[in-house]
């Protein structure tokens, strides 16, 4: 039996702070030995500009959708324990969190690793929006990191991420390389990166 | 097909839409983010002749609301909670969402 798929997906309304001890409990587990965690905040300058705050807001079933989409494809390349993304509607004040990821694994280079995906396609495909509130102007937001796949979406059915397009070759070793006693007590150093 | 079968009930909506000779479909459009700024609407029925596409839904807007102009090309679509391209045809109730570039996290 395939074990039961963790995947915790919020988005939350306004004036709800994140509460992070909560997603990092969710995510934790007796067998994942890391946890990878990812927190967006508002910074107060962009370009030179003092930014006031952020305001966020969201075709909220379909951004659900997309990040479990992108969960998935997370899941088809490494090898994850439990996932956890919220994200913030609304105002989020300088130094606020916006965006929280957590990710809990046997092995810490599949969680980094996939903690990292997972805030970089959510920056490429999911529909949020954060419109920018200086002290004379506002303006909306563009992710330069969908610029980039704009062309791509919509190409592949109903695929929010470039699943599995997206899947690196990566080297799926264990973070430490067995170490096996044997009966005479040699110690045989099995390494099983592939 | 005689004029008589138009009267005959059928089994799925293509069908009634061929014999009751219905030609459009309804379909609701989201503007989110800068799209709701430029056309002051969240959301907008829109009829669409039988078998338009969602380019063809998205001219009729933009002839609609000329200020649309300004993200017509870095927009996305969105058909039904999914990026569509512009050639898909439209079904009657569809949710047409239009995605100005997005920018969360």
């Amino acid at each position: 039996m395939a074990d039961e798929e963790k995947n915790l997906v919020e988005i939350l309304e306004a004036n709800n702070l994140i509460d992070m001890a909560k997603y990092i409990t969710y995510v934790s587990a007796p067998q994942a030995g890391a946890i990878a965690t990812f927190a967006g905040t508002t910074r107060d300058t962009f370009e030179g500009k003092t930014v006031v705050e952020l305001r966020y807001e969201a075709y909220v079933p379909m951004a659900i959708r997309c990040i479990k989409s992108i969960c998935s494809s997370a899941r088809s390349a490494w090898n994850l324990h439990s996932i956890a993304v919220v994200h913030r509607l609304g105002t989020v004040p300088v130094g606020e969190t916006s965006v929280f990821i957590a990710v809990s694994a046997v092995h810490r280079a599949d969680a980094l690793d996939a903690c990292k995906f997972l805030i970089d396609e959510l920056k490429a495909s999911v529909p949020i929006w954060k419109k920018e509130v200086y002290s004379n102007g506002e303006v909306w937001k563009e992710n330069s990191e969908f610029k980039e796949r704009r062309l791509e979406l919509g190409k592949k059915d109903g695929v929010c991420s470039r699943g599995e397009v997206l899947v690196k070759t990566h080297d799926r070793k264990t973070c430490c390389g067995t170490k096996v006693k044997v009966d005479d007590e040699e110690i045989a150093d099995i390494s099983a990166g592939k | 097909m005689d004029a008589t079968e138009r009267e005959t009930k059928s089994w799925n909506s293509d069908c009634i839409s061929i014999e009751n000779n219905i030609s459009s479909v309804q379909i609701k459009v989201l503007f989110f983010a800068r799209a709701q700024d430029l056309t002051g609407l969240s959301d907008l029925p829109l009829e669409a002749s039988y078998g338009s596409t969602t380019e063809d839904c998205l001219n009729k807007l933009v002839a609609k609301f000329p200020s649309l102009e300004e993200i017509h090309g870095c927009m996305v679509l969105a058909l039904n909670e999914e990026y569509a391209n512009y050639s898909i045809i439209v079904k009657d109730k569809d949710e047409l969402a239009i995605i100005p570039p997005i920018s969360g996290g």
